[in-house]
């Protein structure tokens, strides 16, 4: 998707979205807007609802109230086949891999392949999951081994590399550099931007990860309170007038971010 | 559809590329690019043109840089031509990736030597199964050893629990399931038994027949399905999840706080519920036997009582069932720690549990009916 649109539609457009578990209610009214080719790392306290928007916007959690609209198609829309259309364009990292325990990181990427040109040749598949692989960075040697035999920042990768199998034109992540020692989470930092320059990827990003939001995200939105804060650049977070915003960015953890240079679009 | 047309007036090739080039595209794509070598037919020199390409994705980009790669191989000179920016990112990217080797060919599945082997890995795996539960065996005498020394140590609520579940809950199928095939061999036996007029004596077999192996055999089978694999899952799952781990490192004995009471609890509730699989196998037999036979209950219970040893054969089935139930907790708790990393492991061991341990049951009631019938019970 080299051929980025440069248009202002958003690419997500969540309007008024209300979502929970049962009567307890966790998202209210919320709004959000992704622009195509940003990456938006969603933030938040724990428990305030991050992962809800995000299995809420991939339709894993119903939702009460409230439209998403992705593409500009209605994710509400019961036609399943539209439905199909919207899912082979996003690809999704879980945040501990779910990757298919029982295929092996090959198999694993040519599953969505599979799933969705049941005549494709063996040869291109075994091609194009190899691709994916060595994309997703992973060793030569790992495409034959088995979820059980990998280290979790190569499980990752390999969720990377099964959420690109259709040349995705969005990423979801889910807390993708949880668990990682903090040079691996660099360095998967440093994967997903130059992907997501690359192949011109929309990359929606639920993290915890100070480094992560200052290096490589356009824009960051801050969840809280059942609803967007505040969305915004870094320093607007920095600005912000809110107790745990102040705290989450000028926090002993947070030292640094600012003087911190971002890494510049110039990667691969 | 045609991702291509390929242009060869004017002495140059060009490759005149169209649409989108996505997933969609890059099937029809992968096999026009495979013939455009002998389509070329000897032209030196070909032009990938991309000014009409309203999309490139990864895939097709990468099957193009297949191609000129193979085509440069050729001696052939290709050049990429009317490129937007974003495009030029992509292709360098990829073009500079070298792919992971394909795997090796799958081993022939269908060979002698190959079937040989397998017998003989069937052969060796037996072998360890077996030391693995005899070891197993060992680890919880152990246990049982540290709980003598120190009483204190035996978990009575988990045992309670894992009686209620795997005994009390395993009531009602049970009685169910021995009371319809007591109510079926009598049935039978009668019908049988009727062509030499000797329906009196369907009350003899019915009685020694549940007894002695019917009523534990039900018993110990239902309870191989019902907990032999509830355990293994439980233990498994908590393995695959590093619970049994965290046990260890927390001083706990996995054997100790999760075989242990299992066993136990097995141990007593098999032959308790072995007494209500006979009784309900009985009035099953009763049952029919009134109403197929004529035989009304209280004579029915005056017959039983009055076959030969038919206390003997009652303690004979009962006898059995600890035994069962040890061979079934043993199994199902050393394949639940044998799982590993997958689900699809969690699945197997749970499924060689059962089978193994409905296996073993009727191994064990095997060597008894041999010992009981040399001691002349």
């Amino acid at each position: 998707m080299v051929t980025r649109a440069k248009s202002k539609e958003p690419i997500i457009k969540v309007r008024g979205l209300t979502a929970g578990f049962g009567d307890k209610i966790i998202l209210k009214d919320l709004d959000l807007d992704v622009m195509p080719g940003e990456v938006l790392g969603v933030v938040g306290a724990s428990g305030t609802g991050k992962s809800v928007l995000l299995r809420s916007i991939i339709g894993l959690v119903p939702h009460a109230k409230g439209k998403i609209e992705v593409f500009g198609i209605d994710m509400d829309d019961p036609k399943q086949n539209i439905r199909n259309e919207v899912e082979r364009r996003w690809g999704i990292l879980f945040q501990h891999g779910a990757l298919f325990s029982s295929l092996t990181v090959k198999e694993n990427v040519q599953v969505p392949m599979r799933e969705y040109f049941p005549h494709m040749e063996e040869d291109l598949l075994d091609e194009l999951a190899r691709l994916k692989i060595s994309l997703a960075g992973l060793p030569d040697d790992a495409c034959d081994k088995f979820p059980s035999e990998l280290s979790g920042g190569m499980i990752k990768r390999a969720g990377i590399a099964r959420a690109l199998a259709l040349d995705p034109e969005i990423l979801f992540l889910d807390e993708p550099t949880s668990g990682l020692d903090p040079i691996s989470a660099g360095e998967f930092d440093a994967l997903i931007r130059n992907l997501q320059q690359t192949l011109g990827l929309t990359v929606f990003m639920v993290t915890h990860d100070l480094d992560s939001l200052a290096t490589i995200c356009d824009a960051i939105a801050v969840v809280g309170d059942k609803h967007v804060l505040v969305r915004g650049t870094l320093s607007d977070m920095l600005a912000f007038d809110h107790p745990w915003v102040k705290a989450y960015f000028g926090g002993p953890r947070a030292r640094g971010i600012e003087t911190q240079p971002r890494k510049q679009d110039k990667a691969g | 559809m045609t991702a291509f047309d390929l242009d060869l007036n004017n002495g140059q090739a060009t490759l005149k590329l169209a649409g989108r080039l996505d997933m969609d595209a890059a099937e029809s794509l992968d096999k026009e690019l495979d013939a455009l070598p002998e389509q070329l037919a000897g032209k030196k020199s070909v032009i990938f043109d991309f000014s009409k390409v309203d999309r490139l994705e990864p895939n097709c980009a990468f099957l193009l840089l297949e191609s000129a790669k193979k085509l440069r191989e050729q001696k052939v000179d290709v050049k990429f031509a009317d490129l937007t920016p974003d495009q030029e990112t992509l292709l360098k990217s990829l073009g500079g990736k070298d792919l992971p080797p394909p795997s090796p060919p799958p081993e022939k599945t269908f060979s002698l030597v190959g079937g040989a082997r397998k017998v003989g890995e069937t052969a060796i795996d037996i072998w360890h199964d077996a030391l693995e539960i005899i070891s197993f065996f060992g680890d919880v005498a152990i246990s049982f050893a540290h709980i003598f020394r120190s009483p204190e140590k035996i978990r009575v609520l988990s045992t309670v629990t894992q009686i209620d579940r795997a005994g009390l809950n395993a009531v009602p199928i049970i009685c169910l399931m021995s009371f319809l095939i007591g109510g079926i061999i009598a049935q039978q036996g009668a019908f049988q038994l009727r062509k030499f007029g000797a329906d009196l004596y369907v009350v003899n077999m019915v009685g020694i027949l549940v007894l002695r192996e019917l009523g534990v055999l039900l018993a110990a089978i239902m309870f191989a399905g019902r907990s032999g694999s509830a355990y293994t899952a439980e233990i498994g799952s908590m393995k695959m999840r590093e619970e049994i781990d965290a046990m260890r490192v927390i001083g706990l004995d996995p054997v100790e706080v999760l075989a242990v009471p299992r066993l136990v609890a097995l141990v007593i509730a098999l032959p308790l519920v072995t007494i209500l699989s006979n009784l309900s196998a009985l009035a099953g037999g009763m049952l029919v036997c009134w109403a197929y036979v004529g035989i009304p209950p209280d004579v029915f219970i005056t017959y039983i009582e009055t076959t030969k040893d038919i206390t003997s054969h009652m303690f004979i089935g009962l006898v059995k069932a600890p035994f069962m139930a040890i061979i079934i907790g043993v199994i199902a708790c050393v394949e639940g720690l044998r799982v590993g990393g997958s689900t699809e492991s969690l699945g197997r061991q749970t499924t060689t549990s059962v089978v193994k341990s409905i296996f073993m049951v009727i191994v064990i009631d095997g060597i008894f009916a041999t010992i009981f019938t040399a001691l002349d019970l």
